[in-house]
């Protein structure tokens, strides 16, 4: 295969074909905590990316001196150094996203996402491509994240990253920020994805069927 | 002293539910909850291993990090005994207890990966009361976080298995059935939040 190609496939894998969030079903904890806001979505995505890229890169640097018996036990001591790094950095220099976070910031060593990579493609793979594949992941679940947020901070607050969008007659659905909005917002989301993918594979369907008539 | 206890359980179990409102412990609850049973087993393996990890993570707080002051190794520190806590407890099961061990099955490895663990253990240093937790507190709020995540996984898990008998649409099986349940659910727990003490 061609390198350039390699690079990008696994780029573009992450985000869409292989979305952390929306197709996998990983790191759900984080993805229905903090998407109160857009704000807040884009913090999370943007912290566990940087984790995700770096603790790939170190991970498939170490790939042939980590013994396979302590592997998982290692790659959670490097995740975790990672994070630690996170949190503090978020702490010194945005420390109203770092509050409102809170807990979920330490909690990024058990998003599965970034265990799941190191396990699954960091461990076998060469820095490059496990960096982009971090760097692709990381997008896609900062995707999933914004868009899961603005819909509920849409419907639930009537703003959008903070600013107001409708009038003062607007009625929020304060359901929408709270807890069960969370849970809602993402089934609906996955039963729409789930019929525009019908849709694409009748469509595919119908025109292999065309094809062998022809 | 007692009734502070209870006001830590009764929070922990209902109004502040680690599933249905802190978001805790997602994926086991979507991943393991499709029978009863054993959601049962998984959610006594979490309770045990919760109320282990609150007493360890305690006294690692506050015998080793803070007199070194070492705070910032927290994360690391707690989730490798979390992480070690976890692989002893199946080792001890298994010499000791094995009909537990049996019964418990896969679900105990995959209990260091789940972050209600680490969450309760952090929740209880960075005091989610506002107060610094004593040593017993800490212990009452794992045990009962633990048994929050067990109401809301068999309550979960009983009403999935009257989804598979139910007709679904067909774009709303698997995973959308199951979050737009578990949103009905949380709204059933968001109904607690006016027990606030």
């Amino acid at each position: 295969m061609d390198n350039k190609k390699g690079y990008l496939s696994t780029f573009l894998n992450g985000i869409i074909t292989e979305n952390p969030t929306l197709v996998l079903f990983l790191g759900m904890c984080p993805t229905l905590a903090v998407t109160t806001g857009v704000v807040n979505g884009i913090g999370m995505g943007l912290s566990t990316t940087a984790v995700l890229v770096c603790s790939n890169i170190v991970i498939s640097l170490l790939r042939k001196f980590i013994p396979d018996k302590i592997r998982i036990a290692s790659f959670i001591v490097i995740i975790a150094g990672f994070v630690t790094i996170v949190q503090m950095l978020l702490n010194a220099y945005v420390p109203a996203l770092s509050s409102s976070l809170g807990i979920y910031i330490p909690l990024i060593v058990v998003n599965c996402i970034i265990l799941g990579r190191a396990e699954a493609f960091a461990s076998k793979n060469s820095v490059g491509k496990s960096a982009f594949d971090g760097l692709g992941m990381g997008l896609g679940f900062t995707c999933a994240l914004v868009l899961i947020a603005a819909i509920r901070e849409i419907l639930g607050a009537g703003t959008f990253a903070g600013i107001p969008l409708f009038g003062d007659s607007f009625q929020p659905v304060s359901i929408m920020i709270l807890p069960p909005g969370a849970f809602l917002t993402l089934g609906v989301l996955l039963a729409i994805i789930n019929v525009i993918g019908a849709k694409i594979k009748n469509k595919k369907k119908d025109t292999d069927t065309e094809k062998e008539g022809i | 002293m007692v009734a502070e206890l209870l006001v830590i359980a009764i929070g922990a179990i209902l109004i502040n539910n680690f599933v249905l409102v802190q978001f805790l412990g997602i994926c086991p609850f979507l991943g393991v909850s499709k029978k009863v049973d054993t959601s049962v087993g998984m959610g006594f393996a979490v309770i045990f291993v919760m109320a282990c990890a609150s007493i360890i993570t305690w006294c690692v707080q506050y015998y080793l990090l803070v007199p070194f002051h070492l705070e910032y190794l927290q994360t690391i520190a707690f989730i490798l005994v979390i992480a070690v806590l976890v692989q002893f407890v199946e080792m001890f099961l298994k010499k000791s207890i094995p009909s537990l061990y049996s019964a418990l099955g896969v679900y105990l490895p995959l209990i260091t990966t789940n972050c209600a663990v680490l969450g309760v253990a952090i929740q209880n240093i960075t005091k989610f009361t506002g107060v610094e937790m004593s040593f017993v507190k800490s212990l009452v709020y794992g045990v009962s976080a633990g048994i929050g995540f067990t109401v809301a996984i068999v309550l979960f898990a009983g009403v999935r298995e009257r989804l598979e008998s139910s007709d679904v649409p067909e774009f709303l099986k698997g995973m959308p059935i199951t979050l737009v349940t578990a949103a009905l659910l949380s709204i059933a727990f968001l109904g607690f939040s006016g027990l606030s003490f």
